[in-house]
């Protein structure tokens, strides 16, 4: 099997309302929607705020910095590609900009591993179309 | 054909419409009225609108759901569980199949689609939550352990449940293999056949039944999100304000509860709802159950027929929370019987720590 074929139940299908988002990691930059009515950020991308439903949103860069909220090494996963990887690193990060998203951890053990650790955004290309953004610890 | 829109996308579009038409706003919804193919339609509906109805109908019967929600409605608002309720739809079913075709291609779709890349595991959520509680609160291994000792030494008492004849120790559960950490093998729920049902009518009606009925004196239910990044605060139960409208409703308190049957799959979702339903102080739910409070003899008899993590878990194990309390309520338990069992309190959670409802139930 191809990468691809591994990774085919679980990569995105990029929508009308995402592309652009993916569009911009492909470029290695992280994309995140600003509401101009309540001055909010909100993650994932939606066409029309959450907080308060304008649809006056635009994208903005993030800083790709942020902090661990919380995180778990998955020890047990029936299916490839994660099957592979085990153990690996899963986590919530709160971004710089005020927005929560799940993540992988690269490039860091399960004991240097720390709620709160500063961490910065890294890329992993899959695909042609799925650059996925991943993180690191920031020293 | 909208080929350049998502299904939340209108849904969004026509909540908007209709509110505009109306003359109210976003802040005006809470009853949600929406159903789809998936279990999570509601869920993912109100995360994505960014809405925490407190009251949910996602009856699913087919085609007549919507004239049936239009009766809920009725019922919910007359009732006052609600002053102005949305009933929402949308779906781009024509398009997926022309982008598609009938195959059903796989994909993550929508909003899972900055999830699912990461291989984040059903009991990887649950342990994103433990390991927040633990770095919050001091929570201990130790205590989560002691969660699931507590559920199997019901199981004891309970010759109908897995674990019977099977007793755990805490020291035995700290032995079991890590599955997404901190959470072990033995903080994750059975997964067992099962089945149950309950029978509710009115009180006029009951008096004629062969069994002296068991009341409800108050209910309650919420939801606040789907994707576990999306929970604001994964040590607060959200939902759990569900449990305490139920009570409040029934004019009862935590301190009046004879005994708790709340789900547990997990055990943190155990030390979350003790202390989202006031049995504990926030935080300090490790400390709680490490007292003995929830096992046979302690003050708060839980999961009596060994819950989740002890008794049985085919998948959602809400109706066996009706069935125990009622039980216990009845005074049919046996050795697991809890002595003068006037109150119970039924805490159902679903998804990821994503949604409640709650039911006192009382002789």
């Amino acid at each position: 099997m191809t990468r691809s074929d591994v990774w085919s139940h679980h990569l995105p299908v990029i929508d009308a309302e995402c592309a652009p988002f993916w569009a911009a990691t492909r470029q290695h930059r992280l994309l995140i929607r600003h509401c101009h009515a309540c001055g909010r950020p909100h993650f994932y991308p939606r066409h029309y705020c959450p907080h308060c439903w304008s649809d006056d949103c635009e994208w903005r860069p993030a800083s790709g910095r942020g902090r661990v909220y919380s995180y778990t090494v998955i020890h047990h996963h029936d299916a490839p590609p994660f099957k592979e990887m085990l153990p690996y690193i899963v986590a919530l990060i709160d971004l710089e900009e005020g927005v929560r998203l799940t993540s992988s951890i690269v490039e860091a053990t399960p004991d240097v591993m720390h709620v709160g650790m500063p961490v910065e955004v890294v890329y992993e290309q899959i695909t042609d179309e799925v650059t996925l953004p991943k993180f690191r610890p920031r020293l | 054909m909208l080929p350049d829109r998502t299904a939340l996308q209108l849904h969004q579009q026509a909540a908007k419409r209709a509110l505009d038409d109306a003359g109210l706003t976003k802040d005006d919804v809470d009853g949600l009225f929406s159903c789809g193919e998936e279990w999570s339609h509601a869920l993912q509906l109100a995360e994505y609108l960014g809405l925490r109805p407190a009251y949910v109908d996602s009856t699913q019967v087919g085609g007549a759901s919507w004239e049936i929600f239009v009766e809920h409605a009725v019922g919910a608002l007359s009732a006052g569980l609600c002053s102005v309720a949305l009933l929402v739809y949308g779906s781009t079913s024509r398009s997926e199949v022309r982008r598609r075709g009938h195959d059903g291609a796989s994909g993550a779709r929508g909003p899972a689609q900055f999830e699912a890349p990461y291989g984040l595991t059903l009991i990887g959520k649950y342990a994103l939550v433990a390991r927040r509680h633990m770095h919050e609160f001091g929570t201990t291994r130790r205590q989560l352990a002691a969660v699931a000792v507590a559920m199997n030494r019901w199981a004891q008492r309970n010759p109908n449940a897995f674990h019977h004849g099977k007793p755990l120790s805490v020291d035995a559960a700290l032995q079991t293999p890590l599955i997404a950490d901190p959470l072990r093998r033995a903080d994750c729920c059975l997964r067992t056949d099962g089945g149950g049902a309950v029978i509710l009518t009115t009180d006029e009606r009951a008096r004629d039944l062969r069994q002296k009925p068991v009341h409800v004196l108050g209910t309650g239910e919420a939801i606040s999100h789907l994707h576990i990044a999306q929970g604001e605060d994964l040590t607060d139960l959200a939902a759990a304000q569900a449990g305490r409208q139920a009570m409040q409703r029934a004019g009862v308190g935590p301190r009046d509860i004879d005994v708790l049957q709340t789900y547990d799959a997990f055990t943190i979702m155990v030390l979350l709802a003790l202390e989202a339903l006031g049995f504990c102080g926030r935080g300090e739910g490790g400390a709680f159950v490490e007292s003995g409070a929830l096992a046979p003899g302690g003050q708060l008899p839980t999961n009596t027929d060994g819950g989740a993590l002890a008794c049985s878990h085919p998948g959602t194990r809400g109706v066996f929370l009706l069935i125990e309390a009622t039980r216990q309520l009845r005074g049919e338990c046996g050795a697991r019987q809890v002595p003068q069992a006037q109150l119970a309190l039924c805490n159902g959670i679903g998804g990821y720590v994503s949604s409640c409802g709650a039911v006192v139930l009382g002789t």
